[in-house]
Parts: structure tokens; C-alpha cells; sequence
């Protein structure tokens, strides 16, 4: 060990936290298995906070900011983007019928059902998957995936209609857990010119600061898409994985890429149990 | 072109490009050194904890060959920065 004294104990503690923390990424634990470890772990991590608070990310442990997200959140300044996705929620395709005519109830209280797994097609499907299959149903174009001016503003308009639905992944045969596992091993994948995994900082460092800025937990990170950055700037959650790689200085995926939807059919099972809350603000 | 001129030991720490120390740990001995984090341990007395200057230059150079979990980048196994402004690191960095 290279600490000296004054650090030996600030050492112990990062070596005491990593080894005990390591219990996700040991693998063939079930996905259930792996969301109770990391409920427990964040338990001991955030005393105190409920697990429904996860959905406010990194602000469970910023009680300032938590404050200043309440207050934004009672006047938006991104309403006009989610009125853009009501338009077009509600204009009729040409055939007369409307998004709300692809799913049940209308589209309310359907996102925490996404992504699930398709058994015929062996692969995972996103909301915004049906979102374009509704379009192709209806003999419409669809809609370029990680456009803002579309698929984006629809979404944060139609995921509302889902708001308090509790996420409600199911991973039900050996190929969906084959999905799952492809999700969590890109969670824990060094990536990149930085060498970074998301779990490095989304579990192991979840809660501590990175240079002015909480980091948030991977707990509730599936549960509020998409975000408004700085109250303006659209971003959802394959945008968010975007970012993130790119920072991290790898080459992304593309929007609606196999490895992007199993990522996010992995995040969101991690999130089973939470209540839905889009749109919402972040900085 | 114009010569540029190389960036000094200070500003590639702070850099968030080049070395970007601050996005991780405090250096608490230098007054324009902002940051709150707190991933890695705070960068100080650095001397006595490093009386081995190979071994600082090595966990900047690459520090997951000391401690595979760290989520510190290998700054200069990967080329973040070249061996020069690595050096320049060590020299600021031994200021605290």
C-alpha cells in the first residue's frame, strides 16, 4: 500500500468499500438477485432514503438541489417541447387513427411494461420501438431514433401518461436473461480512451462528486426519460448513453443499437418497482 | 502556424481534456484549484507520500497496474498525456 499515515484510513475505507461492493459484479447471481444486492448495497449507501426516492437520481443525497428541482419542476421551462409531443400524440395519421389507438388504454400506464423481451423476434423492445412499429402499423414513416424534434418530444410527451406507473420488467426465459446479461456485462465494461465503466461510477461512486457534481445511483436511473438538461436541452435515456461514452472518450453505439436496448433492459429492471416521473429537469 | 505554447503542470490538472485531477480530487493546497470531489483522496503532501517520484509518476502513467478496481484513467498508457505533460504533473503536484 502506498498510503502513507495520514491516509491509511481514508485507503482502508476505499479498498473496504470496493471489496464489499464487488458483489454485483460477480457473476451468475439472477437478475433479481442483482437488483436486491444493489438495493441493499445503495440501502447502506443513502441511509434513510426510501426506495422511491431513487427516482430523483443523484438529488437523494443533495438536499439543496432536491429543493431547487422542486421548485423548477412547478413551471417547467421545457412545457413547450412536452406540447409539441401532445401534438403529435394526438394528430390523426392518415388513416384517421392515433398513437393512442396502438396501445392499451390509450397509452396510459404502458411504459413501465418497456423495454420487455420478444420471444418471436429474440430481441429487446424499447418504447420507442413500438412507437415506430405504430407508425409502420399505420402506414406512416417512422421516426428517426434520437431525433429530438420527433421521437424525442413524443416521448416526453407520452411517457407522462405513464407517470407513477411502477417499472414492471419481466424477464421470463433464458433468452431474455441472455439480453439482460448483455445489458449488465456493458454496464461493467471498461470503455474508452478513459477506461471507464458505468458501474465505476454509477454503483461504486454513486453519491460522491465529481469535480462540482453529485453522481447519481443506477438505482431509479431508468425511471425519468427524458431528462431536460439545463431546463432546455432534451436528452433521453440512449442520448444520456451517448454522452456518457462519448465522455468517456469510446465510440458509441447507435440510438436503437442491440447493445443500447439491453443496456437499458438491464437499467431498468435494476429500477423494478419505481415510479415512473418524466419529464423532469436536470442540470 | 503559430508556436503554441505548452500548457504548464498547473493548467493540465485542471484541464478537463488533459489531466483533469480536479474531476476527481481536491488539491486543497492550491487556492485556485476548485473542485468538491472527492473519488480519489485529496491531492497533498504529496511528498511524503510519494518520496518515490517513479511511483507518482506511475499511478498517473497507469494506475490500475497498482490497483486493477481503481477508476482512475491510465493517462499515459492510453495516451491522455504524453510523457512530457506527465512530468510537468509530477513537478506541480509536488508542490502540495
Amino acid at each position: 500500500m502506498i498510503c502513507a499515515r495520514l491516509y491509511r484510513a481514508l485507503c482502508v475505507l476505499t479498498v473496504a468499500a470496493l471489496a464489499s461492493s464487488s458483489v454485483l459484479a460477480i457473476a451468475a447471481a439472477s437478475p433479481e438477485e442483482d437488483r436486491t444486492h444493489l438495493v441493499e448495497f445503495f440501502g447502506k449507501r443513502f441511509p434513510g432514503v426510501q426506495l422511491d426516492d431513487y427516482v430523483y437520481g443523484a438529488l437523494i443525497a443533495n438536499p439543496g438541489g432536491r429543493q431547487q428541482y422542486e421548485q423548477i419542476m412547478e413551471f417547467p421551462p421545457f412545457l413547450g417541447d412536452i406540447d409539441k409531443g401532445k401534438k403529435i400524440w394526438e394528430t390523426p395519421f392518415r388513416n384517421g387513427k392515433t398513437f393512442a389507438d396502438c396501445f392499451p388504454d390509450a397509452g396510459h400506464n404502458v411504459v413501465g411494461n418497456y423495454p420487455y423481451f420478444d420471444v418471436r423476434l429474440d430481441k429487446v423492445i424499447t418504447f420507442e420501438n413500438a412507437i415506430n412499429a405504430c407508425l409502420r402499423a399505420n402506414g406512416e414513416a417512422q421516426f428517426t431514433y434520437g431525433d429530438r424534434q420527433t421521437m424525442g418530444v413524443l416521448t416526453a410527451y407520452a411517457r407522462t401518461l405513464s407517470d407513477g406507473m411502477r417499472i414492471n420488467i419481466r424477464i421470463e426465459s433464458p433468452a431474455a436473461v441472455a439480453k439482460y446479461e448483455a445489458g449488465r456485462n456493458l454496464f461493467f465494461r471498461r470503455v474508452g480512451q478513459l477506461n471507464a465503466a458505468c458501474a465505476g461510477c454509477h454503483i461504486y461512486n454513486a453519491g460522491n462528486v465529481m469535480r462540482m457534481e453529485l453522481i447519481s445511483p443506477a438505482l431509479g436511473q431508468a425511471t425519468h426519460w427524458p431528462i431536460f438538461r439545463g431546463g432546455e436541452e432534451l436528452m433521453t435515456f440512449q442520448g444520456r448513453f451517448k454522452r456518457c461514452m462519448e465522455q468517456m472518450r469510446a465510440e458509441p453505439y447507435g440510438f436503437d443499437s442491440e447493445e443500447w436496448n439491453n443496456l437499458e433492459y438491464f437499467l431498468s429492471y435494476l429500477s423494478n418497482g419505481l415510479p415512473l416521473k418524466s419529464s423532469v429537469f436536470r442540470k | 502556424m503559430a508556436e503554441t505554447v505548452p500548457l504548464t503542470g498547473q493548467q493540465l490538472a485542471h484541464d478537463v481534456y488533459k489531466g483533469n485531477c480536479l474531476g476527481c480530487h481536491q488539491i486543497p493546497g492550491d487556492p485556485t484549484a476548485i473542485s468538491l470531489a472527492n473519488i480519489g483522496p485529496p491531492l497533498t503532501h504529496m511528498r511524503e507520500r510519494f518520496p518515490d517520484r517513479a511511483v507518482l509518476r506511475s499511478q498517473i502513467w497507469d494506475s490500475t497496474a497498482r490497483n486493477p478496481q481503481t477508476v482512475m484513467p491510465p493517462f499515459g498508457k492510453h495516451k491522455v498525456l504524453s510523457e512530457e505533460e506527465i512530468d510537468r504533473i509530477v513537478d506541480y503536484l509536488y508542490r502540495y
